[in-house]
């Protein structure tokens, strides 16, 4: 990505993840990788104000306690969160699956391959468009600072 | 739309329009591509059901008649129409349009690059990034 910003993978299996965790390092993808392990977690770090907002939220879908399409149902009904891209990183390719996630406006949906370089490819794709696109909220500094001028001014 | 092979694209921009086409057709892209020059045109192109619906939508956001984030809210309230993904492409750079894409559901936010090469490039990681992803099947 082009920001300093870190992506969110809510992913509970752990290999998974350690393999996401691999793959950036292998392609040098400079951003904070967080690691949530459900969609409850997930949430739980979102909406906590000192944590860093990410700039894309890479979703697993299959999770216990709260499994992928029910944390993007509540994150894309939230004002604040909706607008960051959630990219849907899964095993699944059940077109309920797909009709369910894109229904909720995801911004991708990548089946994961099963063989490791497919899965640094997918990912390279993955950052190569990420970095391209804009993303909402990028001078994050300057509208923190916004916010507490007004909150002075109120106060 | 998984099955489908055609690209929507909405620009009232003939030149952008043109650039758009030759950068998919150097790419040996095999897909269809589709014009509407502006929001109406794109919204009566995808209601009628004698037409094939695209597997993207890529969107400009000035245009004349229906602005591009009027023609996102249209489609984002339609059922039938809301899982097609939409990919801004667009000379503008303003944080609201960024914001207001987003929040409204779009898949990506592409600022148009002046230079012909880079362009391309963009149509390419564009075009790389969405034959990666699985979109929803046709209906």
């Amino acid at each position: 990505m082009r920001n300093f910003k870190p992506i969110l993978l809510v992913e509970d299996d752990s290999v998974d993840a350690m393999t996401v965790k691999r793959a950036f390092k292998d392609l040098r993808v400079t951003n904070d990788l967080v690691h949530s392990t459900n969609g409850e977690e997930a949430l739980e770090y979102l909406r906590e104000q000192s944590n860093e907002s990410p700039c894309v939220i890479l979703l697993d879908l299959n999770m216990p306690k709260m499994n992928g399409t029910e944390f993007l149902k509540i994150a894309k009904s939230d004002d604040i969160l909706k607008k960051i891209p959630v990219v849907v990183l899964t095993t699944s390719s059940e077109e309920r699956d797909i009709m369910g996630t894109f229904d909720l406006s995801v911004a991708g949906y990548i089946v994961k391959p099963v063989d490791y370089k497919k899965f640094v490819e997918a990912i390279k794709t993955i950052d190569l468009y990420w970095t391209l696109s804009e993303l909402p909220e990028q001078k994050t500094g300057a509208q923190d600072a916004k916010l507490e001028v007004n909150t002075a001014r109120r106060g | 739309m998984q099955n489908s092979k055609s690209i929507l694209l909405v620009e009232d921009d003939n030149i952008d329009a043109m650039t758009v086409k030759r950068a998919l057709t150097d790419l040996g892209s095999k897909e269809t591509l589709k014009r509407s020059t502006n929001g109406e045109e794109a919204l009566d192109y995808l209601k009628n059901d004698t037409n094939e619906k695209p597997r993207l939508i890529i969107l400009d956001l000035n245009m004349p008649r229906m602005s591009g984030i009027e023609f996102l809210e249209t489609i984002k309230a339609n059922d039938k129409l809301k899982t097609i993904p939409v990919i801004v492409l667009t000379t503008s750079r303003e944080d609201r349009d960024i914001i207001e894409s987003f929040k409204l559901g779009a898949a990506g936010y592409m600022v148009k690059p002046v230079d012909y090469d880079r362009f391309v490039e963009t149509v390419k990681t564009t075009s790389l990034y969405w034959t990666l992803c699985k979109v929803p099947a046709k209906e």
